[in-house]
């Protein structure tokens, strides 16, 4: 696949992060960087703390030591409304969805931050909350249609498919608008139609809007094909990191994946 | 009238996010507000009008009130009636010691009273969850109650702590019988739920039931947790609040802080698991569940004993109203744990394909 | 400052929290191994109290009076397993939770209907008066009573700890309390494992239903004991045995000494509140209780 896109400069910085719980080390002086408009992939096997890396960058978890570096701002311990208030949304790797809501209602909390109106204006339901209402409807309409989910829009997403309720997941964080996106494994659990489905999302999504994309992923065929890099992770440190060629021919990485005999 | 949405399109997103998308459902809406507000008031008597139907609506704002903190904010409260207790006496204050107020900013102070209790009482919920926080408002319940009754202020002084509800008077007109009292009520609590459904549709109730439904992605989306659940807690005892205020003036006249013991809150709290938890239809129909039951028991209780004579105790039928009470919440929490609401809904989904099997 | 009453007011204070503590006990031992927080817990230490002396005062003897109690009080926890528990089997705790206030309800209005609603004495010999020689000797009264109610917890929580750890069944509910999956992956039976929890909560209730019974009074009013005994489950934690015997501690002496030292600059009455302020505030500083673990929200 010709990549055309302009990558640009560093947009994220991870820099020397360690983050233990209690006395287990799930990441150990880890530091990489993500550029403005590439795909960046973390890998490793299970375990290798892949998805803590993604929870201390959108500030889920707190890391003991180590800075985050967004858009030219260090931190080194930020809540999650903060970050999502500089422009990162996510995913999750066992969906987390709003089960009691409907598809809309869902990718609208997506847009939370950028309603303006207080509640007694909701309350009463007059002109200001109504037309914001209304704006944001007509937003959100067009993620739902750029995911294709028209017909499921008024279903509760508890009674969806396990497919489907993954790309309502991507509908709600990019009902955010978002500069960059954290997909926790995006494509775990789906059959290789879904699969395809998922990648030409991702891929559009990159495209169109020009969002930076950090994704975990197992399917070594979608990172390969995917990614612009990829980071490797093995117990929580970093083994290797480089454009999919490198990183396959790396030793290190081929021991991660396949063991070595000691 | 056939119950069908067929024919009926929408053309703008206003027009599908009507609080009742099918005309149907509009018409039986607007039917009903006339029934209960022009119709009711001239043929029901006084027994019902005063001790059924003007009950029942206190009691379906409170449950509103409390739907909306547990049904869509997802934090259980078994302070329901304190909260209550807070509008009722400070109603009576507002009224007692700033004459020139009126009744509505008086019932809008007190309810504003009781959500600063609501939200100093939800703090903990900053940092507990589920049972947890259902015992710290047990805290709630028990020290407001005391220092209403210590604290001589907030009953003009009266020795047993009773206060006597002030007339209501709006422009001179005086609310005394009970017909007016039932309209005053229902003014109140039909202007209240339609500012609750507006709430509940609306970024503040997506934000409620995202912190119900899973708080950590609902942080990640960049919706506050404090703010979103202390703004639960403050909305929620607000109408509990005004609630207990119209339960004082409206319904029992003269209250005592014992008129709102943890046995009203658990009253209140049956109601929304039999009327549907997150739904404000559900408080409705629950309240008017809880409401009529004692009566239909002893309705039975006397055509029973006429039957075969045997004379069933005043004692035993207010045990059995307590195992009946009890086995329901679990039947119900067993078989339809959404309650009437969802039973409703799915009669209305049978109903539009009527006669249709499928 | 007068040390001897000071003394008198903070051992009257702790035994009253051991009173606190056996109450507590039931809500643990449920909770440990459901996860389920069973706010019937007082209503069955009522049920259990209001048949005892129901029973003995129809002329049975004590102990046979006890025995049939404890086998009604095992029924009664089979009985729930079967009509409550099981259906709502992986439901949320909240549902569960609720379920119990619904059993509250029910089983207030089946034992006053069964057994009538007038208020019993209980007497089970052992006279509240205070011990002469300490009177005597440090000018300090104790009761009797309270003394043999300390010592009939003590024992109890002896038994259970031997029984959980001890006995077969005491492994498989330890098993069950860590993980209910595993359990079952290895056989162990999860309803009968509830079954058998419920019926030893009624044992308990059943104690110390003659205990607050022989105290107060068998009455209405017993079923708020286990309101009491909320507080003392925050601090000690919902699932900690010696959580519930220290909590119940801290919140009986706390409770007292306020009432004699404070209340009386508010007008009294504040026991009625103080045990949940006290636990509220500490829940602040920490909400995992005093032995409980804190967890971590993974996602």
């Amino acid at each position: 696949m010709s990549q055309t896109r302009n990558v640009g400069d560093v947009i994220l910085n991870v820099e020397n992060v360690s983050l233990a719980f209690g006395g287990v080390k799930a990441i150990t002086e880890v530091s990489f960087d993500v550029r403005e408009h590439e795909i960046r992939a973390i890998i490793g096997p299970n375990g290798a703390g892949k998805s803590s890396m993604l929870n201390v960058i959108n500030g889920v978890y707190h890391p003991q030591q180590g800075s985050i570096t967004f858009k030219g701002l260090t931190r080194s311990d930020v809540d999650s409304h903060e970050a999502a208030k500089q422009g990162i949304a996510r995913t999750f790797q066992n969906i987390a969805l709003f089960k009691g809501m409907t598809v809309l209602d869902n990718i609208m909390t997506g847009r939370n931050l950028k309603m303006r109106c207080n509640f007694l204006q909701q309350a009463l339901w007059i002109g200001p909350a109504r037309r914001e209402e209304m704006e944001h409807r007509r937003q959100v309409e067009e993620v739902i249609d750029f995911l294709e989910i028209q017909h499921i829009r008024k279903t509760p997403v508890g009674r969806l498919p396990y497919g489907l309720q993954k790309r309502v997941e991507l509908a709600r964080a990019l009902a955010a608008e978002p500069e960059m996106l954290l997909l926790d494994e995006p494509m775990a659990g789906m059959n290789v139609e879904e699969k395809q489905d998922m990648c030409r999302f991702v891929l559009d999504v990159n495209d169109h809007f020009g969002t930076t994309i950090v994704l975990i992923e197992h399917d070594m065929g979608v990172v390969m094909d995917i990614s612009d890099r990829v980071v490797v992770l093995e117990y929580g440190r970093k083994i290797a990191d480089g454009t999919p060629d490198e990183v396959r021919g790396n030793q290190k990485v081929i021991d991660a994946y396949l063991g070595v005999a000691h | 009238m056939l119950y069908r949405e067929a024919g009926q399109f929408k053309t703008t997103y206003a027009e599908d996010q009507q609080i009742f998308p099918i005309r149907q459902d509009r018409i039986a809406m607007a039917l009903l507000l006339v029934v209960a507000f022009v119709v009711v008031p001239m043929i029901a008597n006084q027994y019902w009008l005063a001790a059924i139907l003007t009950p029942f609506l206190i009691l379906a704002l409170a449950a509103l009130g409390l739907n909306i903190l547990t049904g869509y904010a997802g934090q259980l409260s078994l302070g329901t009636a304190a909260f209550m207790a807070v509008g009722a006496f400070m109603t009576y204050n507002f009224v007692l010691r700033m004459p020139w107020l009126g009744i509505i900013p008086s019932l809008v102070l007190a309810g504003l009273c009781a959500a600063g209790v609501g939200i100093a009482f939800g703090l903990p919920s900053l940092r507990i969850k589920g049972f947890y926080l259902a015992v710290a408002t047990l805290a709630c319940q028990f020290f407001v109650l005391w220092v209403l009754q210590r604290v001589g202020w907030f009953s003009n002084h009266s020795t047993s702590g009773v206060i006597t509800a002030q007339k209501i008077v709006i422009l001179g007109y005086e609310f005394v019988s009970p017909a007016s009292k039932y309209l005053f009520t229902l003014a109140v609590v039909a202007v209240m739920a339609l500012a609750a459904k507006n709430l509940m549709r609306s970024q503040t109730g997506r934000a409620f039931m995202a912190v119900r439904d899973m708080d950590v992605a609902a942080s990640v989306i960049g919706i506050r947790m404090m703010g979103t659940k202390l703004l639960a807690f403050g909305i929620s005892s607000f109408y509990c609040g005004v609630a207990g205020a119209l339960y004082a003036f409206c319904y029992l006249g003269t209250v005592e802080p014992e008129a709102f013991s943890l046995d009203l809150s658990f009253r209140v709290l049956f109601m929304i698991i039999i009327g549907g938890v997150g739904s404000i239809l559900g408080s409705f129909l629950g309240a008017a569940f809880i409401t009529l039951l004692p009566i239909i028991l002893s309705v039975l209780s006397g055509a029973f004993s006429h039957v075969t004579g045997i004379e069933i105790s005043y004692a035993v039928l207010s045990n059995f109203e307590l195992i009946v009470f009890g086995g329901l919440i679990i039947f119900f929490l067993i078989v339809e744990p959404q309650g009437l609401a969802r039973l409703w809904q799915i009669t209305k989904e049978k109903l539009r394909l009527w006669p249709f099997p499928h | 400052m007068n040390w001897a009453f000071f003394f008198e007011v903070l051992i009257g204070g702790l035994l009253a929290g051991v009173m606190y503590s056996l109450v507590a006990l039931g809500f643990v031992l449920i909770y440990k191994a459901s996860g389920v927080f069973n706010f019937a817990q007082g209503s069955m230490v009522f049920f259990a109290a209001l048949t005892f002396v129901s029973l003995t005062e129809r002329g049975m003897n004590l102990w046979v009076a006890m025995a049939v109690t404890l086998g009604v009080m095992v029924v009664l926890g089979i009985v729930i397993e079967r009509v409550v528990l099981r259906p709502l089997v992986n439901q949320p705790p909240i549902t569960l939770f609720m379920a119990t206030i619904g059993l509250t309800f029910v089983l207030e209005g089946l034992s006053q209907i069964v057994w009538g609603s007038q208020p019993h004495g209980l007497e089970l010999g052992i006279p509240d008066v205070p011990m002469e020689w300490l009177s005597k000797s440090a000018n300090i009264n104790i009761s009797q009573f309270d003394l043999f109610a300390a010592g009939v917890s003590g024992v109890l929580v002896a038994v259970l700890a031997v029984f959980f750890q001890k006995t077969r069944i005491g492994r498989a509910l330890r098993a069950v309390a860590d993980d209910h999956q595993a359990a079952l992956a290895v056989g162990i039976p999860l309803q009968h494992i509830w079954a058998i929890v419920w019926a030893v909560a009624g044992f308990v209730a059943l104690v110390a239903g003659l205990m607050w019974g022989a105290r107060n009074g068998v009455q209405y009013s017993l079923t708020f004991v286990a309101l009491k005994a909320l507080p003392v489950l925050i601090l000690g934690g919902f699932e900690s045995i010696p959580g519930a015997i220290l909590g119940g501690l801290i919140i009986g002496a706390s409770e007292k000494l306020a009432e004699v030292y404070i209340g009386p600059y508010f007008g009294g009455g504040i026991e009625s509140w103080f045990a949940y302020v006290i636990a509220l505030l500490f829940l602040l500083v920490r909400p995992e209780g005093l032995f409980g673990e804190k967890r971590i929200d993974r996602v």
